[in-house]
Order: structure tokens, then sequence, then C-alpha cells
């Protein structure tokens, strides 16, 4: 018996959201009183005996370059051989874009319940039972797992990265390769900008900025913070920002630390996408505007008055 | 070709989230239902497009779900399609939608089917995956772009901060998500053939549960805003560095 995290990588790095996993992974192992493996498809740069810092006692690799393109199919096939001869009774990963397509291809081939979404631990006490967001983050779900084999997909940034001085073993393991079906023919990635969905702070803004020529300051704080950029769904409606960037009940949803909303009214389908994030601050002249309700901290202000005063603050903090 | 597309039923974006039967069941009491938005504005759309584009294509929608749910398959069908299939089960969890719709694309010998990237309610992100794994086709998930040449098909799908092209070939299931389309309001004439539609019934496959939802809950209610004076916006910092603690 045992915990098996699968660790997803990209451009030789473990992603953030694995190293969540991997920290999951590790604290059920422990409440199971099993142990607490990893696996990795591919091949990296990163030293994987460092997944021990977040708990894992052994992480099995396949490596072999052509994994680094992903193919759920063929890495379900491999995943689902490697629970098979480790004996592995719960499988963890991220829910992220890798684990979106994965986790329910594994789900099937296994006949293993899968929890998408996870939040929390799982209750273990009576059964299995696993907390998870619905209704696009206006309430939870205790799911309950009945299958001999089950797979928790973790909502990223939901359950912090734990760093302890571990050192996990670091083994090959042989798994069939079985061909792939997707091939990769082209990358197309926003240099040096922090992916929304791992993102610890979000800067966004709305329809009140007035047009696309106006999101310097959105881009200024978000660079002095260290944020990632995000916005509301008619500002990429109409071409103002990246449709990848457009969160909500249906763009994307994060949970960051901090979600900074600039002219945003706040919609009930934009809150959808941003209620789980713990701190909400809200730029915005209305005082009546409905974001206030779901607010940790507000400015009833102009934008374009109060943004550039918030960002000489923020450059002094950081002594700049 | 052949395509299949899923459709979903969910409470409209701005439903009120409540629970009865301690905690165990949603509300339904005066929500109303919509299509699910990825499934009408992007996955419905897209293949309605290939179509035109090729009118030879066959486009079938399933639904599973009872006989409540015929009033939005309709709606589904005012936009486009040919017919649609309703599997005849109260749905229990992903596997057995899943399972359902693998069976119906299989006997109906589809190409293609597409999902949504995920329902509105319960946010699973899993039909398309499960459904590709019972039949053994390829998977495409989150895909912003589709275009077909013969049975070659290339798409886009969504990776952490950008997105990549990947190519394959049919039978293939795809989830579909915001820049595959534009959503469409159905007109009059679609409305009107709507009506006329088959809309057939098929009865369930044996398929087991493999999860329950043993009760819901609501996030904790909010403590209140902290107004900090427009002409003060330093003091917002402040806050958020030795209050908050998150910059
Ligand atoms: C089915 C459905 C799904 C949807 N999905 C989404 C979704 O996923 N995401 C999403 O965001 N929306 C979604 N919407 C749209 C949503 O209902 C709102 O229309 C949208 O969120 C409004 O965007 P906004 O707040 O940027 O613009 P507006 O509603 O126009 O609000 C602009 C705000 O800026 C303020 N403002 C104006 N000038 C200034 C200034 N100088 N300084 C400060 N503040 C200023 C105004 O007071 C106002 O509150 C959806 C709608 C439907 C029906």
């Amino acid at each position: 018996m045992s915990v098996l995290v699968y660790i997803d990588h990209t451009d030789g790095e473990i992603k953030k959201s694995s190293l969540e996993a991997a920290s999951y992974g590790a604290q059920l192992a422990s409440q199971l009183g099993v142990a607490a493996h990893g696996l990795v498809l591919g091949t990296l740069n990163a030293e994987l005996s460092a997944l021990g810092k977040q708990g894992l006692q052994k992480v099995h690799q396949v490596k072999n370059d052509s994994l680094n393109q992903f193919d759920p199919g063929q890495q379900a096939a491999m995943v689902a051989e490697a629970v098979t001869s480790l004996g592995a009774t719960v499988v963890v990963l991220s829910n992220n874009v890798t684990g979106k397509a994965l986790g329910p291809r594994l789900s099937a081939r296994l006949r293993a319940g899968l929890v998408a979404g996870a939040v929390a631990l799982p209750d273990t006490g009576n059964g299995f039972v696993v907390k998870k967001a619905v209704f696009s983050g206006k309430a939870f779900a205790q799911v309950a797992v009945s299958s001999p084999i089950k797979i928790i997909a973790l909502t990223p940034n939901a359950f912090s990265v734990s760093n302890g001085d571990g050192n996990a073993e670091v083994a090959d393991i042989n798994l069939t390769v079985p061909a792939a079906k997707i091939k990769v023919t082209g990358i197309n990635k926003i240099k040096g900008q922090i992916p929304l969905s791992e993102a610890e702070l979000v800067v966004s803004g709305g329809r009140g900025l007035k047009g696309p020529e106006n999101w310097g300051m959105i881009e200024e704080l978000a660079d002095l913070l260290g944020a990632a950029t995000a916005c509301s769904r008619p500002v990429a409606d109409s071409h103002w920002r990246p449709h990848h960037e457009h969160v909500g009940q249906t763009g994307g949803a994060v949970a960051p630390n901090l979600y900074f909303a600039v002219g945003i009214s706040g919609a009930i389908q934009h809150l959808a996408g941003v209620n789980r994030s713990k701190v909400i601050v809200v730029i915005n002249k209305d005082p009546e505007a409905p974001f206030f309700k779901a607010a940790d901290y507000g400015i009833v202000g102009d934008a374009f008055e109060v943004m550039p005063k918030i960002i000489d603050s923020v450059k002094k903090l950081k002594g700049k | 070709m052949k395509i299949l597309v899923c459709i979903s039923k969910t409470p409209d974006t701005t439903a009120k989230i409540a629970f009865t039967d301690n905690n165990t069941k949603f509300a339904t009491e005066g929500v109303q239902w919509i299509i699910n938005p990825y499934d009408e504005w992007y996955a419905l759309v897209r293949a309605i497009e290939l179509k035109e584009k090729d009118p030879t294509t066959v486009l079938h929608l399933v639904n599973v779900g009872g006989a409540e749910n015929d009033a939005i398959i309709r709606k589904a069908l005012a936009l486009g399609g040919d017919e649609a299939i309703r599997v005849n089960i109260e749905s229990q969890d992903s596997f057995t939608i899943a399972s359902q719709i693998a069976q119906v694309a299989k006997d109906g010998g589809y190409d293609l089917v597409f999902t949504g990237k995920e329902t509105i309610d319960y946010n699973g992100s899993s039909i398309g995956g499960m459904v590709a794994e019972l039949l053994d086709w390829s998977y495409v998930s989150l895909a912003t772009k589709l275009d077909i040449e013969g049975s070659n098909v290339k798409l886009t799908r969504e990776i952490e901060g950008g997105e990549e092209n990947v190519e394959t070939s049919l039978p293939l299931v795809v989830s579909a998500q915001k820049g595959m389309a534009e959503q469409r309001i159905p007109n009059m004439k679609g409305i009107m053939g709507a009506r006329t539609k088959p809309l057939k019934v098929v009865e369930p496959v044996a398929a087991e549960a493999l999860t329950s939802i043993a009760g819901f809950e609501l996030p904790p209610a909010k403590a209140g805003v902290k107004l900090v004076p427009a002409d003060n916006p330093e003091e917002l910092v402040r806050l958020l560095h030795e209050e908050a603690k998150v910059i």
C-alpha cells in the first residue's frame, strides 16, 4: 500500500502545483500510515531527490525525452501500470491543465473514483471523503470515494508546499511506453509572465479601466508584486486583453493569496472564478459595486487617481 | 464525418446556491436551467461551424438524464444539430455519465466527440477524458482551436502561461473552452425547427458509480470589507503588508 504522486513538469522543472501535490500526498500517506512515492514521466533538469523536502520517500522515473510531450492516453496507461506494480491505493495529482486530462482517463482505466479539484486532505475516519469546490466556488461538496483505488486531483494553490529536509531515493522504473497519438507541433508561451493558474498574487482589471491603453498601471503593479494579470470577461471579449486572462465562471478560476481588482463591478459570474482567493482588494469608484460585499479591503475611488499612489507606495515598500 | 456533442444542463449562473435534505441535495426550487455555457458557446458552436463547412457532416447531441432535460436539449437543437439522444438515467457520478456517453458514441459510430471544458455546477472536467479512455481514443482537453484536414486534426490547447499546438487523428474526444468559437443566439427558424428534430430516448447500460456526494456546505461568510479612504491609498499598502501579510 502506498500513495503515488504524479509529478508534472515543464521546461525541465517540477511545476509548483506538483510540489503542492507531493506535500499533500506525503501528509495523506502519514495519515494512512503508508509510504509516499512519486512518479515522473520524462526528463528534467531538477534534482528529483529534493522531492524528499515535500515528504516523498522514493521517486520513480521513466527517463524518456519523448514523454515530455504530453499525451494523456499514453500517460494514463503508464501511470496505471505503475499503480499496479507499486501497489498504490491512492493516486494524487494536481488538478492543473495536465491533471484535468490525465485524472479522468486514469479514473476510467483503473475504475478508480476521482475527486477533481480537492481542497483539503481526505477524512479517512469513516470511509474516504474528500472536500472539493462546486458551483464555481460558491459551495463545497464532500465526495465519498467507494472504489478500492482512489484518485485525488488537488486544486492548485489550495495546499501549501512543505519544506522539510528529507531526501528522496530516486530510481528508474520500467514501464511499457505505448505509442503517442498526440504530437506537439508548437509552443506559444508568454515569456517572463507568471501563469495565472500558479500565481499567488493576481492584479486584475475590468471595464472601468476604459481601454487597453490604460493597462500600464495594472502591469506595473503586477510587476512590482510579482503577480500575474487577469481581467473580466468583457475586457477579454473586447480583445483589450488575451483570452487566457479572463477569469470567472466561464473563464479561468483562481484562488491566489491576493486578488487585487481594479474597475471590476463584481458580477456574480466574475465572483465565481475568484471567490476562493484568500484576500480580495477592490478599487471601484462606485460605492454600490457588488464586489465590495465580497472584498476584504477596498477603496471607493477613481482608479486613475488611486492606482499611481498605490504603485508609488509599493515601490517604497519594495525599496525601489 | 459524424460528430457527437455532449450537452449538460446546469443551473443559471445567477442561481441561488442552497441545499436541502440536511445539506445533501441541491435546492432546485425556483432555479432557472441553462445549457452548460462551455457546451453551448464553444463545443456546440464549433461543431455547427464544422457542419456548415462540410454539409455532409452528421451532427448529433447527447444528454444523460431524465425527461425534465428535454427542454434544454431542444434549446441546444435550436442552435443546430440534426438530432439528439437522451440516455434515460438519473446522472450519478462522472463515471456513470461517461459510461453512457461512451456507449452512445460506440453504437453510433462517431468520429469526434465534443464536451465543454467543465460543467459550471460540479466543475469536474472529467467526462471527456473518461469517455476517451473508455473508447481508447485520443483526448485533447482545454482546447481553444480545432481544424480538421481529412483524418488529421490540428488543435491548440491550454498550457500554464500559454498555448500548445498539437496534431492528432480521428477518432478523437475534445473538451472545448473560450477561443474555440463565439457564442450564438438561436434564431426563430432554429427554434421552430428544433421542435420537430428527432429526440431519441435510449435506455442506459449498466455502470457502477465510483463516487457519491455525502454532503454540501457553503463557504463561511466574509467578515466585511475594510474601507480605506481614497485620499490615503498608502494605508491600503500598509494593511496588505502588515495586517493581511500578503505583499
Ligand atoms: C452566462 C454568463 C457568464 C459570464 N461569465 C463571466 C466570467 O466568467 N467572468 C466575468 O468577468 N464576467 C462574466 N460574465 C459577465 C458579468 O455578468 C459582467 O457583465 C462582467 O463581469 C462585468 O465586467 P466588468 O466588471 O469589467 O464591467 P462593468 O460591469 O462595466 O463594471 C465596471 C466597473 O468599473 C467601475 N469603474 C468605472 N470607472 C472607474 C474608475 N475610473 N475607477 C474605478 N472604478 C471604475 C464601475 O463602477 C463598475 O463597477 C458572464 C455573464 C453571463 C450572463
